[in-house]
């Protein structure tokens, strides 16, 4: 398969672009922020998102989605950088609904899906522990307890955790992790919101002896439908870091060009012209392999996983790398809430960590080679 | 069965009857490498079975058109062979400038009777060529170029001096950048033209390099005869074409630390080195740096891929092969760093048969050339600030 989007591919680039420039711009995310917004989201772009047929883009049509694919994900993802926009759609309209389209029982299939595909209902969910992403070594546990389960442990970054209408939470069983469905109104759910530093939704959740039917464990306890879930995670997260390190590096190239110093252009000095050309190459770079990630994620290649992680490891640097230019070539006014590059800048940081950092992801490969 | 599924079976069975043992695995020397002309030298029989089989398929030159010998296939029926071809771990079958660069220029600016009489022997292999672009005078600064052709009526008379000329003291014949018209402002008066290396007038000096080999040398014209049937494009214009191949050539530098590549690092690494009781490198700060290594060249490799296909769908920038050329040539730098390093002491040997005569110590020096051959680094930086990024002044 050719490594460009095809014409479909395109037009879904188009328009989710321009929805998302139209109706969930920077100032959106600025005045969620700056109102303190209580859920950090807004509901009614949510519904939008579905109305738009994004929230389900890989819903199956069947249960109101569109039924497309990871590539399809990451386009919208990227557009998402692009604009800053907070919504659910990486925790709802691709964790979740990964989890319970390859996992869940008809009944929950039919209970949620058609509601994330019309952005009616949140998910979120719940991988992480402590200060870094190690799902193999997840202490959270499901035991057996009647006819059910009963779950105790601790979950940190939990995107959208405090708006959701069902968590989906990642625990240790006998057999493996396992992912189960978990009313948030349960007896012994505590959720704490997190303020975080890019203005964008996380939690923290205790669980403490929560009775869960049997029925809440979504496939088997095997680790593998988590594998799969992280997976679309991560390329999701890629993409759209890829467009928010494009986004920045177009300002500041705009601002190259415009900046006078010295009597001309500060685009004209030879030592801002190379870094900003070494730029353009690690995003064009990382961009390529965005974009194998999530086509082998969709053809089921046996690489996909370290190309996954070469995705993501990717943005991680250069997206680290963009950011902090824009921030210097801005000089002084990058250091500014008022201009956006800083905004980019405390994104990129909460990315960075979402489902392996560039270090985590650099280690999978080197031990998937051997040494 | 889709098309594509069907071609690749195809291309695996016959892959598996015609790739000789000899020729599959890494390339560990340059004796490993197939290059052709009228003085090929070929490592064993089987080498040069190698050549005549993928010769005769066209698939020395998979996506040329079979009109000129070439193999006529599709970008996806060509990234299956590439595919297949690596699954095996064959060898190139032809190492060629003639494909790499001048042909690629010929398609796009040749003549018919050009195309028919010089694209089929490429192919084949039969015709070796080499580069006559920089000279003493003119490195970063090509168009600066002094070597003079005289106009004689049917023939030009050249006099000048070429250096950096890769193998051309085993070219068969030289694409070269000649100035025919002196007066011109310097971009105006180049013209490309090719020739015989055996023509009187021609001699070369190999250049002996920090690596102790000779890939280059000094190229000297002293009233050479050119033909006027051998000028590619239009007088005065050769700049145009020059600028094409160059394309070719600078995707050619970037993509060879990836086509070339041996053995994994971390498997070298973990080699000489050892593993701990965890199975991991027993050296942790070198084993990070091999990993982003491996990251950069999955990624790499991707971009290549990317590339390659906006090419085909008319979607990319023509200076994106200086992006290419860019990262390619400090990523191969690295991976040469680090190969060193995974080597230890083991890698400083310069000669003796352990070593393979300092194979890893000379293969890390040459790798030192490709930041600069074909257009430094910097000169890549410049043309991507310039024609990509539009920033002023550039």
């Amino acid at each position: 398969m050719p490594l460009i989007l095809t014409e479909e591919q395109t037009m879904l680039a188009e328009a989710a672009g321009g929805f998302l420039a139209e109706q969930g711009p920077i100032s959106h995310l600025r005045q969620l922020r700056d109102d303190r917004s209580a859920e950090g989201i807004s509901r009614d772009l949510w519904r939008a998102f579905g109305d738009m047929g994004l929230a389900g883009v890989i819903i199956p049509e069947a249960f109101g989605g569109s039924g497309l694919g990871a590539v399809e994900a990451g386009v919208v993802a990227e557009a998402i950088g692009r604009n800053l926009t907070p919504s659910p759609f990486l925790s709802t309209g691709l964790l979740a609904a990964r989890a319970l389209i390859d996992g869940g029982s008809p009944t929950h299939q039919a209970d949620w899906l058609p509601r994330f595909a019309a952005g009616e209902a949140i998910a979120a969910l719940a991988v992480d522990e402590g200060a870094k992403h190690r799902p193999d070594r997840i202490q959270t546990r499901a035991e057996r307890s009647g006819n059910g389960f009963r779950l105790n442990g601790a979950k940190a970054l939990v995107v959208d955790g405090h708006v959701a209408d069902v968590l989906i939470v990642a625990a240790r069983t006998d057999d493996g992790v396992g992912l189960f469905l978990v009313d948030p109104g349960a007896g012994g759910v505590r959720i704490e919101r997190t303020l975080m530093v890019d203005a964008h939704n996380a939690a923290r959740i205790e669980l403490s002896d929560v009775r869960v039917d049997a029925d809440a464990l979504l496939g088997v306890a095997d680790g593998t439908l988590l594998d799969r879930v992280l997976q679309l995670g991560r390329g999701a997260v890629a993409a759209e870091m890829s467009g928010a390190a494009q986004a920045a590096f177009d300002q500041t190239l705009t601002y190259l060009r415009d900046r006078t110093q010295f009597g001309r252009a500060i685009g004209e000095f030879q030592a801002l012209q190379h870094r900003a050309a070494h730029l353009y190459a690690e995003i064009e770079i990382t961009q390529a392999i965005v974009l194998k990630a999530l086509q082998a994620l969709d053809a089921g290649a046996p690489d996909a996983d370290l190309l996954v992680s070469a995705a993501k490891a990717r943005a991680g640097k250069s997206g680290e790398l963009a950011v902090q230019e824009a921030v210097q070539m801005h000089g002084g006014v990058g250091m500014t809430d008022e201009f956006d590059v800083g905004l980019y800048m405390k994104r990129m940081r909460v990315a960075a960590e979402l489902f392996g950092d560039a270090g985590y992801h650099a280690e999978h490969i080197a031990r998937a080679g051997g040494y | 069965m889709s098309d594509l599924e069907s071609f690749r079976a195809e291309t695996r069975a016959w892959l598996e009857a015609n790739c000789p043992p000899d020729v599959r695995g890494s390339v560990d020397s340059e004796d490993d490498m197939i290059w052709g002309g009228r003085k090929a030298v070929f490592k064993t029989p089987e080498h040069k079975l190698w050549l005549e089989r993928m010769a005769d398929r066209g698939w020395t030159a998979p996506e040329w058109p079979a009109a000129y010998g070439g193999g006529g296939l599709s970008r996806e029926q060509a990234k299956v062979l590439t595919s297949e071809l690596r699954r095996i771990k064959a060898q190139p079958a032809l190492n060629s400038f003639g494909i790499w660069m001048l042909g690629p220029a010929l398609l796009a600016f040749g003549t018919e009777e050009q195309k028919q009489r010089f694209l089929p022997e490429i192919v084949r292999g039969e015709i070796r060529w080499c580069q006559g672009y920089s000279e003493p005078g003119a490195g970063s600064d090509l168009a600066g170029l002094q070597t003079r052709a005289e106009d004689r009526g049917d023939h030009w008379i050249v006099n000048g001096q070429k250096i950096w000329t890769s193998y051309a003291d085993k070219a068969d014949w030289i694409f070269c950048l000649v100035r025919t018209d002196p007066e011109a402002p310097k971009h105006l008066g180049i013209s490309f033209v090719l020739f015989d290396m055996a023509t009187p007038g021609v001699t070369t000096r190999p250049i002996t390099l920090i690596s102790g080999k000779s890939p280059f040398c000094e190229t000297f014209f002293d009233d050479v005869r050119v033909e006027k049937e051998n000028l590619v494009g239009t007088l005065n214009r050769g700049w145009d074409v020059a600028k094409h191949l160059l394309a070719h050539e600078r995707t050619m530098i970037g993509a060879m630390g990836e086509v070339a590549a041996g053995k994994p690092v971390g498997q070298v690494a973990v080699d000489h080195i050892g593993t701990d009781d965890q199975g991991r490198l027993d050296d942790p700060m070198l084993r990070a740096r091999i990993a982003e290594l491996d990251v950069d060249a999955i990624a790499f490799r991707a971009s290549l891929e990317r590339v390659g296909d906006q090419v085909k769908a008319g979607q990319a920038h023509p200076a994106v092969a200086s992006m290419l050329k860019y990262y390619g040539s400090e990523l191969n730098k690295r991976r040469h760093e680090l190969l060193m390093a995974a080597g230890g002491a083991e890698a400083l040997e310069w000669e003796g048969g352990r070593s393979h005569d300092g194979q890893s110590a000379r293969d890390w020096l040459r790798t030192k050339a490709n930041s600069i051959e074909g257009g430094t680094s910097e000169i890549q930086l410049n043309i991507l600030a310039k024609h990509i990024l539009k920033l002023p002044g550039a």
